[in-house]
């Protein structure tokens, strides 16, 4: 009867997707038993014992133990088999094992934001190894949301200023659905992501290279989004106002003065120092706070930064 | 109760018939005592609203126990303690006004209700002192407070419940002065005796609540410890 | 109290017996009347618009699923939509279409009553049913509400439109739901004809006996909720906004607290009718009568501790979690046993297959799929898949419309000639009911299969796999509305003819058929005694109301 199954239900794309899918089944024949009998006795009492005279006077029938005991008990044990076989499931995909790799999701109106751990981060597509498992840490900055993938039949509500979590071992490579199955508004319908599953080779190509979309953005869209994201505009602002950092309004082409008296017209190269070994050169009047991001941005995203800074004439 | 309908006029005509049987009760005794689990009933819904609001202050106390006893020190326990007083000095004029209309005494049934409402009014007086004090300070709900003196930031979903519990209360003390002051012009035209006086105890009734309810209002909110 | 006692005998009235109550008084007079029967025809008409006006918003919210993407609508009118479906539907027409409706003009009857316990305050129960309906037509107005009928926040303390106002709407209209449950718990407790013990009440009296306990109890909790929400809009308390530290989860428990309850509000009464018009039409002895009652109490009592069910996927706590699965289980035992109890009533019966038991074996059915799909939504690990899918829009709409409303049509039908006077057309009505049974599961059949295959709900676009099902679904709606359009037609063609009913068309033996069609408005000549059961189709009737034969 698979092919039943696969007609009902999602594909599987992971063990516990099998185990939901067995229970789901058993269920259905179960129901489908009872269905089926009440549905036919239904029909059969209604044609077999239709109203031929009028008047007539019926059996007094209104008790009979053993009946009342069975149609009571039977769907009363099958039912407590229901619940113990849907809990243990439950509980089972609920606990995350030790060597989980932690996502973290964040929803907000109207999209995904998902930031692995070397501080990568992909909007509105989730890449994972196969056969790894995973544990995602959600939370949502406005309103509820829920964070559901039917093909790993995973799903949980997501909570402002709480953080949740879903775990799972996806075993099918490819590219999978992810829906908002909590209403949040307007887009609701419309915020989705893509799940790829991806071999160990794909997906450590893709930590390095980063997201596709990456590199369709316009340069300086880009940097905007690095200097938002990885948390630049903490200190350098963009309208010229003095932060912890020199602000980028008007940056590129200024000459700076350093703490050693030392000056340097600011280009494409001093920009790509002062992010990778921000000590090397320090402005005068501020202090020597900001972390190194080697290793935190690519190529690519240095390279829209600059762009972006070009931009704030 | 009696001329709602041409039939219960006419079930006034009836020499046997004590006027104020509605027609759909058998007797006398029917109605009073299905008056009775009625009001009984509608306490019963009064306590779950209410018991649905201490349910979420409970809850957020034990989230912000701080923001809650800093919350309750700008209450003013004096008016709190004698805001109580007047609700059980009221509910124990209440009960002699029942007693009394259940005795056919007609003067003391409208003294004690008239000295029930003079402490429900004075009940009113007070908490407005209070609720003036407390909005020229800022410590309003919610987006409203704008207390300067500090303290932890949910002092503002504390007084979200403060204002929400006593004004509701209060609103139920305004009404129940109404009922008294209905109940006290159809005693003042001799409608009540020993054979009929459910509205009378069902007024009471409805007061002992109001009073039990500020008995447990008055330790959650003054009385944060 | 004992001098001004009175014996029964002494109040009977002879002027107005023989006017039946439809033309006792005139029309203006019916505005502050205090008779239940008037009253529930009010309410009736009232309900009856309400779900005209939730129907077009349903067909409306069909038309635009019709296709992914824009069809008819936009993405705010689309959720407006289905919001102002489902909080029409639900607030202002299921929970009080049977209870408010059938039940004022029938319960006091078959208690062998005059009138209900409180008259003045069932007047004063519709006329706050108006006020509230008033007040959601203003919301939907002025700007209107899309945060679904659940009003979950955050999200309903932050958007636009007039949120307040409707959940206002709904606190006014849970005080007409209080009242009116009040009323019928005191009815029901102290107006009984002399005779009729609690086992020898119809159980539509259960029924409703133990809907009225659930309106009591849970309705002030709901309007709780909604003043803190109320609050939380005008004030930004913030009791369920995260962002002031509150807790937004709180909010789902407050709100399931009543609303599953409120669930059984609107099933319990179904049931309850199907409990009078099974053995009647089939002229056949209740089976397992105290089964019955019993079970409508016990489903009322355990109603109150199965609301975490909503939440397996709110991040409550595992074991809450698996009690409350646990009690949801429980809690269909009691819903089985009346279906077999229903079904066993029919065997050896004399089973007329008139409009109303039509309805009732369309009901058998229906909720026969809306019970056993509950039990994939009660299995946790399924739930998790199913929860918020369309699958489970499929499964409440057959337990609230292929159950309730199908049940409420069936006692629309049996009771329309008692309420009115007047027979329908019976072959219209069949073409109808036929027409209804197939457009409903058209329309919500394949909901469970887009469901198990993941189709989320209140999904204004959606992907192109589910066009297909969605278009059958759609279809379906209309082939529905067709349906209810047959309805109307012949229910108020009934209106106009002659008054042509008989006393009892369709011989049952509760107490409502042994007075005229329609009723005088004292319901009774004389207090009836009651000597016996109220289904004893196994021997020769013998009235218990004298004076009307």
């Amino acid at each position: 009867m698979n092919w039943f199954r696969d007609w009902m239900m999602p594909m599987q794309a992971s063990e516990h997707a099998a185990k939901v899918d067995n229970l789901y089944m058993f269920i259905f024949w179960l129901t489908m038993a009872f269905f089926v009998s009440i549905c036919y006795l239904t029909v059969a009492f209604a044609w077999k014992y239709k109203r031929k005279k009028e008047g007539v006077l019926t059996i007094n029938f209104q008790h009979n133990l053993a009946l009342e005991l069975a149609w009571s008990i039977i769907p009363l044990i099958l039912v407590i088999g229901v619940f113990f076989w849907g809990f243990n499931d439950y509980a089972a995909a609920s606990v995350a094992p030790n060597d989980s790799l932690e996502i973290h999701v964040t929803g907000k109106k109207w999209s995904w934001t998902f930031e692995y751990p070397d501080g990568t981060r992909s909007i509105r597509s989730l890449h994972v190894p196969v056969n790894k498992p995973i544990r995602l840490i959600l939370t949502s900055e406005d309103v509820l949301h829920a964070f559901f993938i039917p093909v790993l039949r995973t799903k949980t509500d997501i909570i402002p200023g709480r953080y949740v979590d879903i775990n799972f071992t996806a075993t099918v490579p490819g590219k999978h659905q992810v829906f908002c199955a909590e209403y949040c508004g307007k887009d609701h319908s419309g915020m989705m992501a893509d799940l790829f599953v991806d071999s160990p080779e794909k997906y450590a190509e893709w930590l390095e290279k980063g997201d596709e979309e990456l590199y369709k953005m316009k340069p300086a869209d880009l940097g905007k989004m690095v200097w938002e994201m990885k948390g630049c505009n903490s200190c350098h602002t963009v309208d010229g106002k003095k932060g912890e950092g020199p602000s980028f309004k008007g940056l590129f082409g200024r000459t700076e003065k350093f703490t050693d008296g030392s000056t340097i017209v600011v280009d494409e190269n001093y920009i790509r120092e002062s992010i990778l070994n921000p000590q090397a050169k320090v402005v005068a009047g501020f202090e020597p706070v900001m972390p190194t991001f080697q290793g935190l941005l690519r190529e690519i995203e240095i390279k829209g930064v600059i762009a972006y800074i070009k931009e704030l004439k | 109760m009696s001329a709602e309908t041409p039939i219960a006029d006419h079930a006034a005509a009836h020499s046997a018939e004590p006027a104020f049987r509605q027609h759909h009760f058998v007797n006398a005794e029917q109605q009073f005592s299905t008056s009775k689990l009625g009001m009984w009933l509608l306490l019963a819904t009064e306590i779950l609203m209410f018991g649905g609001l201490f349910v979420g202050y409970g809850l957020m106390q034990s989230l912000y126990p701080e923001a809650w006893v800093a919350g309750h020190h700008h209450l003013d326990r004096i008016m709190g303690a004698v805001n109580t007083v007047f609700l059980l000095v009221s509910s124990y004029t209440m009960v002699m006004a029942v007693h009394s209309a259940s005795t056919n005494n007609k003067s003391k049934t409208l003294w004690n209700l008239f000295l029930t409402l003079g402490f429900a009014g004075g009940f009113l007086v007070v908490k407005y002192f209070e609720y003036a004090h407390k909005f020229h300070d800022g410590l309003l709900p919610g987006r409203l407070f704008s207390y300067q003196g500090g303290g932890p930031p949910q002092q503002a979903m504390f007084f979200g419940f403060y204002f929400a519990m006593t004004g509701l209360h209060g609103f139920h003390v305004l009404v129940g002065m109404g009922l008294i002051i209905w109940i006290m012009i159809r005693a003042k035209s001799g409608e009540f005796s020993s054979a009929y006086y459910t509205p009378v105890d069902l007024v009471g009734l409805y007061w002992h609540l109001v009073d039990l309810i500020w008995i447990y209002l008055f330790p959650l909110l003054y009385l944060v410890s | 109290m004992a001098d001004t006692l009175t014996t029964p005998k002494a109040q009977t009235h002879v002027e107005h017996h023989d006017v039946d109550y439809l033309h006792d008084g005139s029309l203006l007079s019916w505005l502050t009347t205090v008779d239940h029967k008037k009253l529930g025809v009010m309410y009736l008409w009232s309900i009856l618009f309400m779900f005209f006006l939730g129907g077009v918003f349903a067909l409306l919210v069909r038309l635009e699923l019709f296709a992914p993407g824009h069809t008819i609508m936009d993405a705010e009118q689309y959720n407006k939509a289905f919001t102002l479906h489902g909080a029409i539907m639900v607030f202002l027409f299921i929970i009080p279409s049977i209870p408010a409706a059938l039940g004022n003009f029938v319960l006091p009857i078959m208690l062998g009553a005059k009138d209900v316990a409180f008259p003045r305050l069932n007047l004063a129960s519709f006329w706050i049913y108006i006020t509230g309906a008033l007040i959601a037509v203003t919301a939907m107005v002025t700007g209107g509400v899309d945060t679904g009928w659940t009003f979950y926040t955050p999200y309903s303390t932050t958007t636009d439109g007039s949120v307040a106002l409707m959940t206002f709407a709904a606190f006014v209209l849970g005080f007409s739901s209080i009242l009116t449950g009040l009323n019928f718990i005191a009815t029901v407790h102290k107006l009984r004809a002399p005779g009729m013990g609690w086992f020898k009440m119809p159980l539509f009296i259960w029924g409703i006996y133990s809907t009225a306990i659930i309106q009591v109890l849970a309705t002030p909790v709901l309007a709780i909720t909604l003043l803190l929400l109320i609050m939380e809009r005008a004030f930004g308390v913030g009791v369920f906004d995260p962002k002031l530290g509150g807790d937004p989860v709180l909010f789902q428990h407050f709100f399931w607290f009543y609303s599953h309850p409120a669930v059984y509000i609107m099933i319990l009464p179904g049931m309850a009718i199907i409990s009078e018009i099974v053995p009647a039409m089939s002229q056949k002895t209740f089976f397992g009568y105290k089964a019955t009652a019993f079970s409508s109490v016990a489903i009322a009592i355990v109603s109150f501790v199965v609301w975490g069910h909503h939440m397996f996927t709110s991040g409550q706590s595992q074991l809450a979690g698996a009690i409350f699965s646990f009690l949801t289980f429980l809690v269909g035992i009691p819903s089985a046993i009346k279906v077999f109890n229903w079904i066993t009533t029919m065997y050896k019966g004399s089973i007329s297959l008139a409009a109303p038991m039509l309805y009732a074996l369309m009901f058998l059915i229906l909720f026969g799929i809306g019970g056993l799909t509950g039990i994939f939504l009660g299995a946790m690990s399924v739930d998790i898949h199913l929860h918020d899918t369309y699958f489970v829009v499929a499964h409440f709409h057959y337990v609230m419309m292929g159950s309730t409303v199908i049940a409420f049509l069936g006692g629309l039908h049996y009771w329309w000639p008692k309420m009115f006077g007047r027979m329908y057309n019976e072959s219209a009505a069949r073409v109808s009911a036929i027409l209804i049974f197939i457009g409903f599961n058209t329309t919500f059949l394949p909901q469970f299969l887009m469901g198990s295959r993941g189709m989320p709900r209140r999904y204004y676009n959606y992907l192109p796999e589910f066009t297909f099902l969605h278009q059958v679904s759609t279809v379906g709606s209309w082939i529905l509305g067709l349906g209810f359009l047959i309805m109307a037609g012949y229910l108020f063609a009934s209106l106009r003819k002659k008054m042509d009913a008989p006393a009892n068309p369709w011989h049952a033996r509760t107490l409502e058929w042994q007075i005229p069609s329609p009723p005088i408005t004292h319901n009774f000549h004389e207090v009836p005694v009651i000597t016996t059961e109220p289904y004893d189709y196994y021997r020769p009737f013998e009235p218990s109301v004298k004076g009307h034969h």
